[in-house]
């Protein structure tokens, strides 16, 4: 296989006055795995069509393997695609269909069939060749979708939400063998998907998609910690929204102060006010009396693993995700208090409607004393990041003491 | 030679076979028979190249030299914007040129003094085209197609373009362009030049408008007659459709089956059956009337022949249709809805009265402005039944035949009846989008609540007595054919058949001697030719617009089914006026009655292909294109089989269709070529109604047989795919 890079130059995409994609730019490297992802309207299918070729740009140019395909018609690119529906043909059996692009580019027989065969084989599904598509699972179905596409042994591979249509348990199994068969044949796979666990799970890199544009582009835990604005925040996972204020320590630091709480985290050039998002799971819980924010369960839910938590505070609600399962009934007094320090903050101005920090939201029981933390240097590779000071984490180490004594 | 290079080299060696080597004008004989090519150098057999070199026609030789300036364009390496361009120009270019020299030069010279006085006289003009002129303009028709597809346009899809090309231009011959003719033809006076108030005298006459039947003197206009039949036509279909709807679907009637194959009568029929068996019944010779006259002695009337008889005979004719429209509505009522009402304490009654029926309005709507339609378009019936009461549809025909032979009123009365139509189209059209029972592909797990009791027994007690009615009068029918003359001597007979389907063996061979086999084979000889153009081109144009965007779409739709809205009379008499004379003429041909049908009954496979191509996902052509294959495979391999129930119902219902034709037949038959239906109507006016009855029996048999044999056939076939699948499966099982 030869797998190539594809390449976008300020594509748009107009239907009448309507943008589907408005003016995007990407590259997207040989051989890695590229996962759009965004909320359903966003373009994203509209994104991977116009790599197929089934939907042709209204400006801009694209360009497979280095080449300009901007006018090539689907059906002369080297680009294979499997569909949400798995759009396997009804009226075929199993090794018809996969050997369907080969009969169409007018191979002989048995090779039609050797090829078919060993595509089959590569997706691991043997002894249904003369099966309907009808007379299959929906993991069958996909790993002939899957064959179909690769077949022709492409030089892009497209997955429109392939998964969809699977019950959860299958599609995790799924999602991990079509990552294995990218690396395994070191293809160059464009996937899309509006879950941002599978994007994450799967994608080399992630283009997060919102609004016709690309809202933010990187490696996932890029998006997931160092979000660029409150959407990506907000679509890579749960995040609580709150007002605060940032003054500027020095040229890296800040000072944020939300309500009565204060922490210093990197300023990235912001002040004034901000808005502010934090990772449910960075908010740590501690039992009354102890240092931070006071607060008050409203809702509690077990779900297996974790707690999900609805905390009132003077800041609003809090949604936390707290790793010590154990049932404390609405109405408990409860301190929300601080996270570790593996998000990068990051900030926006406020003008910017709103933006985000997913990071310590410290938490000043007394609302007078200011926490503090011994300067930069941290955690997570690369920019600046606050390291929690000793002693943050010992509400919740005790907490934990308790609820192990208790229980 | 990559495929777009080849595509072009095949168009321009089309073109020049057409332009070199065929015959370029019409022939006196097909272009099967060779003799033509014995005496292939002259006048009339030419092609082109030796019509401009030896017989004057010199504007001809431009054809030739456009085809050469196209040879560049098959230089490999050409970048694909230039190669565009270049088929573009030269396809349009010499299309309109081919037009354009066409309608300019007719067969005494220049057709515009204009251009005679620019040019100067021609010393030769010319005849309707032939093979070699449109494989010519075939061939500019598709490089400017391919050179569509080379910009970018329909994906880039040479099949695709040259379809939407090939179809857009077919339509336009065969329906914009005759209904042009009409158009301008209204408008012409006595001398040929166009003029309004010609028009208007024609338009605006008493015999259309005239009012005086309200005031006791005199007839009304044929307008007000037509427009009152329709209206009674009308409400009285869309009570009894609904009556019949809501007995098959809300009640537990034991002959449900038999109402709705009752509701397929209509199609297999030939339009006038109706009303010959009213006929037989009230006619004067009766068996009603003559019971009558028997038991009470009542004089036996003429009342059939009029307004009565001719809303009698529609409302037969048309509350099938109503029917089929309104219990789509009445099925498609969500029990839940009614359910929910029930729980809010409504009784059946209340339930029906305030949320039924409300959501069956659109549907009743509907089914008014339809049967409304079909009765303003109706020939059969008022052609036979008609007497004294005319209308538009009649009122045309007779324009044209009759001693009147008056084209241009003729034109007039059929613009007034497309005009008509149109508006009541657009109402539909608007009603149509206004549909409370969206089929939501939900699972509607309530049960149809039953009907109140009072509106159940006013349904049986219409429609039973109606269908009873019906079912005696295609008896009659039937009957009518058996015996001697019917009113006068019921005798058994087989007469009538014999004189028309005698068949006799003459030294060897077959003499089919009765009357009416040449009509007969006429008609089921090309309507046989003309059901796979019809699906064919349904299919294609279905396919085109579910499956492509493109600009201009909305047109291309609304160019296909236009003809579906013209009535019969109107494409009749427009196709005699536009195809009469050069450039095409094919008046008097089987070929004019072959394109005549294909174009009426498209419409009917663009809508059947249009519905069971929306079942089908469109991401299973997307998937066969990402695969390498074009348009054309993917049609083939993926859509043609799936779709093969929907193309066989539009072959069986175009060749119905066109068996039993009548509105726009009547007018293009000739003595060579004479259509089932026009053959029938000649006996019926010549009060020979023996073998008329019997000819119609043979129709309605040979259609049942025709649609039974097919449907079987289709149907052993599918089982016998899932059986063979269903096996597989189990060896499948049992290797395992």
């Amino acid at each position: 296989m030869k797998a190539a890079a594809i390449e976008f130059r300020r594509v748009s995409k107009l239907y009448g006055e309507v943008a589907a994609v408005r003016d995007i730019s990407f590259t997207i490297a040989a051989s890695t795995l590229v996962t759009l992802l965004g909320p359903s309207g966003c373009g994203k299918t509209t994104t991977l069509r116009m790599i197929a070729g089934l939907e042709l740009p209204s400006s801009g140019s694209i360009l497979i393997g280095g080449e300009d395909v901007t006018r090539v018609p689907a059906a002369e690119r080297d680009v294979s695609m499997v569909f949400q529906s798995y759009a396997l043909f009804p009226h075929m059996s199993v090794i018809e269909n996969v050997g369907y692009g080969v009969a169409v580019a007018g191979r002989p027989k048995d090779e039609v069939s050797r090829r078919a065969k060993a595509a089959l084989a590569t997706v691991g599904l043997t002894g249904f060749d003369a099966r309907l598509p009808s007379e299959l699972s929906g993991g069958q179905q996909q790993r002939v979708a899957v064959a179909r596409a690769l077949v022709l042994e492409p030089a892009v591979l497209l997955f429109d939400e392939p998964l969809s249509n699977l019950d959860a348990r299958l599609r995790r199994q799924m999602r991990e063998e079509i990552r294995d068969l990218q690396q395994r044949l070191s293809l160059t796979v464009v996937y899309v998907t509006h879950d941002q666990s599978e994007a994450m799970a799967v994608s080399d890199r992630i283009i997060v998609m919102n609004k016709a544009a690309i809202a933010q582009e990187g490696a996932p835990r890029e998006l997931y910690e160092q979000p660029r604005d409150v959407f990506v925040a907000g679509f890579m996972g749960d995040a609580n929204r709150v007002r605060g204020t940032l003054a500027h320590v020095d040229a890296a630091l800040g000072e944020l102060s939300i309500g009565p709480l204060k922490l210093r985290l990197p300023h990235r050039g912001l002040s004034g006010e901000v808005d502010v998002a934090v990772r449910p799971e960075a908010i740590e819980l501690a039992s009354p009396g102890e240092r931070g924010l006071a607060g008050t369960v409203r809702k509690a839910a077990y779900i297996g693993g974790v707690m999900e938590y609805t905390i009132g505070t003077a800041l609003g609600d809090l949604f936390v995700v707290n790793m010590a399962v154990k049932d404390m009934g609405a109405g408990a007094l409860m301190l929300a208090h601080v996270a570790a320090g593996r998000y990068d903050a990051f900030l926006e101005p406020h003008m910017n409607a709103w933006d985000a920090l997913a990071g310590l939201l410290l938490v000043d029981e007394a609302g007078g004393r200011t926490l503090s933390y011994p300067g930069t240097g941290g955690l997570a590779s690369g920019g600046p990041v606050l390291a929690a000071a000793p002693g943050i984490f010992d509400p919740l180490a005790r907490l934990l003491q308790r609820a192990g004594a208790a229980g | 030679m990559n495929p777009q290079r080849r595509a072009i080299a095949f168009w321009l060696a089309v073109g020049a076979v057409g332009f070199l080597a065929i015959p370029w004008y019409a022939l006196q004989d097909s272009i099967v028979s060779s003799a033509w090519l014995r005496n292939y150098s002259a006048r009339d057999n030419a092609p082109a190249l030796l019509q401009g070199l030896r017989h004057g026609r010199v504007w001809l030789l431009a054809v030739g030299a456009m085809l050469l300036i196209a040879a560049p364009l098959l230089t490999p390496g050409l970048p694909r914007r230039v190669r565009a361009r270049g088929l573009l120009l030269i396809g349009s270019a010499g299309f309109v040129f081919l037009a354009a020299q066409g309608f300019a030069i007719g067969p005494q010279g220049w057709n515009f003094d204009l251009l005679v006085r620019i040019f100067g006289p021609l010393s030769t003009g010319q005849f309707g085209i032939g093979w070699g002129a449109t494989l010519a303009a075939t061939a500019f028709a598709m490089l400017f197609a391919l050179g569509l597809a080379e910009s970018g346009r329909f994906n880039g899809d040479a099949f695709i373009a040259s379809s939407v090309v090939a179809i857009a231009l077919s339509v336009a011959i065969f329906t914009f362009f005759p209904v042009g003719t009409i158009l301008a033809s209204a408008f012409e006076d006595g001398s040929g030049a166009l003029s309004a108030t010609a028009f208007f005298n024609r338009l605006f006459t008493a015999k259309i408008w005239n009012l005086g039947c309200l005031s006791g003197g005199g007839r009304c206009g044929v307008a007000w007659n037509t427009l009152l039949l329709a209206l009674l036509c009308a409400a009285g279909c869309t009570a009894l459709g609904l009556a019949f709807a809501l007995i098959v679907a809300r009640t537990s009637f034991r002959y449900k089956r038999m109402l709705r194959a009752l509701s397929v009568l209509p199609i297999i029929t030939p339009p006038f059956v109706i009303g010959l068996g009213l006929i037989l019944m009230f006619g004067r010779a009766g068996l009603i009337n003559q019971w009558l006259e028997w038991a009470f002695g009542i004089e036996p009337s003429r009342w059939i022949y009029g307004l009565p008889g001719l809303l009698l005979a529609q409302i037969f004719s048309f509350t099938p249709i109503a029917f089929l429209v309104l219990i789509g509505v009445v099925e498609g009522v969500s029990p839940s809805l009614e359910e929910a009402a029930q729980t809010l304490r409504a009784n059946r009654w209340r339930t029906f009265v305030d949320v039924s029926l409300p959501l069956m309005r659109p549907g009743l709507a509907n089914a008014f402005l339809i049967s409304f339609i079909e009765s303003i378009a109706d020939f059969g019936n008022p052609i036979v039944l008609g007497g004294n009461f005319g209308v538009l549809a009649t009122e045309v025909f007779f324009s044209v035949v009759g001693a009147q032979l008056d084209q241009g009123r003729a034109a007039t009365l059929g613009l007034l009846l497309l005009f008509a139509l149109a508006a009541f189209f657009a109402q539909r059209r608007v009603l149509g989008r206004k549909v409370y029972t969206a089929l939501s592909g939900k699972g509607d797990a309530g049960l149809p609540t039953p009907l109140p009791k009072g509106v159940r027994r006013a349904c049986y007690a219409v429609a039973l007595p109606w269908a009873a009615l019906t079912v005696a009068i295609y008896a009659m029918a039937m009957l009518g054919g058996f015996v001697e003359q019917w009113g006068r001597n019921y005798t058994p007979t087989l007469k009538h058949y014999a004189k028309a389907f005698s068949i006799e063996w003459v030294n060897h061979g077959i003499l089919w001697s009765g009357t009416a086999w040449n009509s007969f084979w006429t008609t089921v000889e090309l309507s046989a030719i003309a059901a796979p153009i019809t699906a064919v081109l349904g299919i294609l144009t279905a396919y085109i617009l579910t499956r492509h965007r493109f600009a201009g779409r909305s047109v291309f739709e609304f160019g296909t089914m236009l003809s579906f809205a013209i009535p019969g009379t109107v494409i009749g008499i427009s196709y005699i006026l536009a195809f009469n004379v050069p450039p095409i003429e094919i008046t008097g041909t089987a070929l004019v009655l072959i394109v005549c049908n294909v174009f009426r009954n498209m419409p009917v496979g663009v809508r059947a292909g249009i519905a069971s191509m929306a079942q089908i996902d469109k991401n299973l052509d997307e998937a066969s294109t990402t695969l390498g294959a074009r348009g054309m495979t993917t049609l083939r391999r993926v859509l043609l089989p799936l779709l093969k129930p929907a193309i066989v119902a539009a072959l069986v219902y175009s060749f119905v269709r066109s068996v039993t034709t009548l509105s726009a037949i009547v007018f293009l038959v000739s003595a060579e070529y004479e259509w089932a239906t026009t053959y029938i109507i000649n006996r019926v006016t010549n009060g020979d109604y023996g073998v008329a009855i019997a000819y119609c029996s043979v129709l309605i048999v040979l259609m049942l047989a025709v649609m039974w044999i097919i449907q079987r056939l289709v149907g052993v076939r599918t089982l016998g795919r899932r059986s063979v699948a269903a096996d597989a499966g189990m060896a499948q099982l049992s290797a395992t």
